[in-house]
């Protein structure tokens, strides 16, 4: 057989995509409309039990509603640096455009931070989902309120940790994402390190280092194997996820939090 | 969507400003100040406050769809194609409201 070489051409020799778009964004996009189903399967089933269940607690004070203020303060804002790094890649602004990336995973480390300190607080105090009792040795709760709510409705601490823990994993993978777009090889060592300092951390802060460490193996895989300068498009692209992840909190946020308050107490 | 020029976003023909993002972000930062408090001075029934933080909620997540994600700029039938097929899968889930209702007034039967 002779020697051939096969010649792939150039995007211009196909029809224009019939939603007249790159196939990345199309993807994201398909991805999203998935994953906005498993926010949505989740929101129901609190809605669910929060309407079938007489009596659904409301531990949500002043402090926990402050805290939820701030972290849907820093996720807003999150976006906006985002949309600003989109405008800086659209430019070819390469500085600009991953100032503004490091911005956004600045504010979503606080979002998740804030998040993670505010459970290490509840699950101290013992509101639990009945899992976590037999998954770890936890100590009795400190907080009657707590303890009882989780005795009496075990479906509340099932529906909001499952919840609010589904959107600190996207929070936490959309960082991951962002750190190997803006930084690529160089996000390798950092996010090891930032792996080895959540092995040692309390609370929920510890069970960080297995997402963490999962991420570094992913981000390995892609960054070495298929090296490459992301466009962007790729930019954009992210910022679709990082954008979704914001919309989702939306719903949370008044839904769990501020349907859950009582100030008076 | 490269545009070398200036401040500017383009996502099909329509171009995107700075200012409209900041514009964006301020109009959700206040929504959500007035969401905390309508919370914090609990003036509605849960019922009408369920009612009222969805209307806020929806408001918000079309600016952010429209605006930060860029979909009212795209093309009408990715548009149409996107919002119809999750507001249809996620109505559907709506479904199962009815069965939560129930359970509150289910009774035994006997035999």
């Amino acid at each position: 057989m002779a020697d051939a070489v096969v010649v792939h051409p150039g995007a211009e020799a196909y029809e224009p995509s019939w939603f007249r778009t790159y196939s990345k964004k199309i993807g994201m996009w398909l991805f999203l409309l998935s994953d906005s189903l498993t926010f949505g399967a989740l929101l129901f089933a609190y809605s669910y039990n929060r309407l079938s269940t007489p009596g659904w607690p409301t531990p949500f004070h002043v402090e926990s509603i402050r805290n939820a203020s701030i972290m849907t303060g820093f996720l807003l804002t999150s976006s906006l640096t985002m949309v600003l790094a989109v405008l800086a890649s659209s430019r070819g602004d390469r500085a600009w455009t991953r100032n503004w990336l490091l911005a956004t995973m600045a504010f979503g480390a606080g979002f998740v931070l804030l998040h993670a300190a505010e459970w290490n607080k509840l699950i101290g105090e013992g509101l639990r989902w009945p899992l976590f009792q037999t998954l770890f040795d936890l100590q009795p709760g400190t907080n009657p309120e707590y303890v009882a709510a989780t005795r009496n409705f075990p479906q509340f601490g099932g529906t909001f940790f499952a919840l609010t823990g589904m959107h600190m994993l996207h929070v936490t993978i959309g960082i991951i994402y962002l750190g190997a777009v803006a930084l690529r090889k160089m996000w390798l060592p950092i996010l090891g390190v930032l792996a080895i300092l959540c092995w040692w951390a309390p609370g929920p802060f510890h069970y960080g280092f297995y997402v963490l460490l999962f991420g570094l193996a992913i981000c390995a895989i892609v960054l070495l194997l298929k090296p490459m300068d992301y466009t962007d498009h790729d930019i954009e692209v992210s910022g679709l996820y990082w954008h979704f992840v914001d919309l989702v909190w939306m719903f949370i946020f008044p839904l769990v939090y501020l349907m859950s308050t009582r100030i008076s107490s | 969507m490269t545009h070398p020029a200036g401040d500017v976003v383009t996502a099909g023909h329509v171009q995107q400003t700075k200012a409209q993002f900041y514009w964006v972000w301020i109009a959700l930062l206040v929504i959500t100040v007035v969401e905390i408090a309508l919370a914090y001075n609990q003036v509605f029934t849960p019922g009408r406050m369920l009612s009222v933080l969805l209307v806020l909620s929806i408001i918000k997540s079309a600016l952010i769809i429209g605006y930060f994600m860029h979909l009212k700029f795209e093309a009408q039938r990715m548009k149409w194609m996107l919002m119809v097929s999750v507001c249809f899968c996620l109505a559907l889930m709506a479904v199962f409201f009815a069965d939560a209702q129930r359970i509150l007034t289910l009774g035994w039967k006997g035999h």
